[in-house]
């Protein structure tokens, strides 16, 4: 440490809840670092308050009032002396407007410069970037102006062709287009739309892959040259574009053209300089074709898997490199990891489920991971999503970390509310699964 | 005319009234939209009708089974 030079990361305020509030806790008290936890109304008796250094109130519920809330973060921020922040995942995490103003304020934002996070979150300029530095896309346009325009972009694309948001993810406003009459019925729509939910962002047109898998690629980059993959995770089981069960390796794949895919995207953030963790998130055709979904900023809910097959810890990783470390030098990966999320929802219904958590007993196993912000006697609001816990299990083959996942899910006792236990082990122990034979279309179909 | 309670299915706040009182409406029309938990969970008609009374406004806290409409058949 040069004299005079001011230590960064010594305090980190972590700028969210849940399991993720949790993890980031956790890796902080690893390293010695301080933490400053916040907590909304309905968060009180949230576990890692009891394991950060401090706590701060947030006033209120709804998620605009509390983590969403960049003024009373900032101030927060002042208050607390915090000479860092980890925005873990949602909320403000990929926020460029946040990250910056904690900049001002002379803290370290604990993810990518804001100016990833404006490039990437503009789903048409990440889509650009990524035709300029090769790395496979399917066919796409650039900003819909008008109907004439679209109609002949989407012709040169080839129906059917998907609408969506510049500035969507997670599947928000996406809309499937059959024709030209299709199209400009979507377009009107959009433009309602547009006129509150996405005000500031427009719409563009993407090719239509149909039941393509979800293959994502960990990348690290350290800003000066430099960057690593640490492989890939493959997150088909989803429902309505909301991840279910993700693992790593990717089943059933060709390793050599998997990993080629995965150097490829360590070299385009090497080569643009990408200064923190981030995934590359890919749909994969049946005709085995990789093509640019989006490039997620920040940790990933999932990164668990990744960690559980490499032995890298990818939150502490984000710390270490605040502070200027090197990117590690080698990752391999052994073995194999699942994570399955449960959500308190009713598993035919899928209605959202809140109440109090009367009985919450985690299992403990060998090889079995647990991720929760949630413990016994809390409440499960309607305020936020509703992920209550990851399970992550690992084997030295995929049978033996499925077989280990659906132990540890019919251990886990929850009572109070409803969960998708029962529906995360009839995927875990159908054939269809078992052997690899999936796609993102795997639930919704029924 | 036979007055039927619309109940909220979940515990929520009130995202969007798509209705207005006098609406006519078949079953399955959507008449408000709670949000939950960051999703989306629409409000049915639950028979053909007429919207009689909108009991909830945009932002109010809703609970598991509160009626929040009264549909006339």
């Amino acid at each position: 440490m040069a004299r005079g030079r001011r230590r960064v990361v010594e305090k980190v305020l972590v700028a969210n809840r849940g399991a993720i509030a949790r993890r980031i806790v956790r890796a902080c008290n690893e390293r010695g670092i301080k933490t400053v936890a916040l907590y909304s109304e309905p968060d009180i008796g949230a576990p890692h308050l009891a394991e950060a250094s401090e706590t701060y109130p947030l006033a209120g519920s709804n998620a605009q009032d509390t983590y969403l809330n960049q003024p009373k973060l900032l101030q927060i921020l002042r208050a607390t002396k915090a000479d860092s922040v980890h925005p873990g995942y949602g909320f403000l995490a990929e926020s460029a407007e946040f990250a910056t103003a904690v900049i001002e304020q002379g803290a370290k934002f604990i993810g990518p410069d804001p100016k990833w996070l404006a490039q990437m979150g503009d789903k048409v300029a990440a889509r650009r970037l990524m035709l300029t530095m090769g790395f496979p896309t399917f066919p796409g346009s650039e900003l819909i102006t008008d109907l004439s325009q679209a109609a002949s972009e989407a012709a040169r694309i080839g129906y059917p062709v998907l609408v969506k948001p510049t500035g969507g993810g997670g599947g928000m406003g996406m809309e499937r287009v059959a024709d030209v009459d299709g199209l400009e019925m979507a377009l009107t729509r959009a433009k309602a739309i547009a006129a509150n939910a996405f005000s500031s962002t427009g719409i563009y047109l993407e090719k239509l892959v149909s039941q393509p898998r979800h293959i994502e690629f960990q990348i690290i980059g350290d800003g000066r040259g430099d960057a690593v993959h640490a492989f890939e995770r493959e997150c088909s089981i989803q429902r309505r574009n909301q991840k279910l069960i993700e693992e790593s390796p990717a089943p059933g794949l060709a390793h050599d053209e998997v990993l080629a895919i995965a150097e490829k995207a360590a070299q385009v953030c090497a080569e643009i300089g990408y200064d923190s963790v981030g995934t590359m998130e890919t749909l994969l055709s049946p005709e085995g074709e990789y093509g640019f979904l989006e490039m997620n900023t920040r940790i990933q809910v999932e990164h668990g898997v990744t960690e559980e097959v490499t032995g890298i810890d990818l939150v502490g990783l984000q710390l270490e490199l605040s502070r200027g470390a090197k990117l590690p030098e080698r990752i391999d990966r052994s073995g194999f990891a699942i994570e399955a999320r449960i959500y308190a929802e009713d598993p035919e219904s899928f209605l959202p489920s809140t109440g109090r958590l009367s009985v919450f007993r985690p299992p403990v196993m060998q090889d079995v991971r647990i991720e929760t912000g949630y413990q016994e006697g809390q409440m499960i609001s309607p305020y936020y999503d509703a992920m209550l816990a990851k399970v992550i299990a690992k084997g030295h083959t995929r049978a033996l970390a499925i077989g280990r996942l659906l132990v540890a899910l019919k251990g886990f006792e929850i009572k109070g509310v409803a969960t998708n236990q029962s529906l995360l082990a009839q995927v875990l122990a159908s054939s269809q699964f078992l052997h690899g034979n999936i796609d993102t279309g795997f639930l919704d179909r029924g | 005319m036979a007055r039927h309670d619309v109940e909220s299915e979940v515990t929520g706040s009130v995202w969007k009234v798509l209705l207005e009182v006098g609406a006519k409406v078949a079953t399955g029309d959507v008449i408000l939209i709670l949000e939950s938990m960051k999703m989306e969970i629409p409000v049915e008609a639950p028979v053909d009708g007429t919207v009689a009374e909108i009991l909830v406004a945009p932002e109010d806290q809703v609970e598991e089974d509160q009626v929040v409409a009264v549909v006339e058949s």
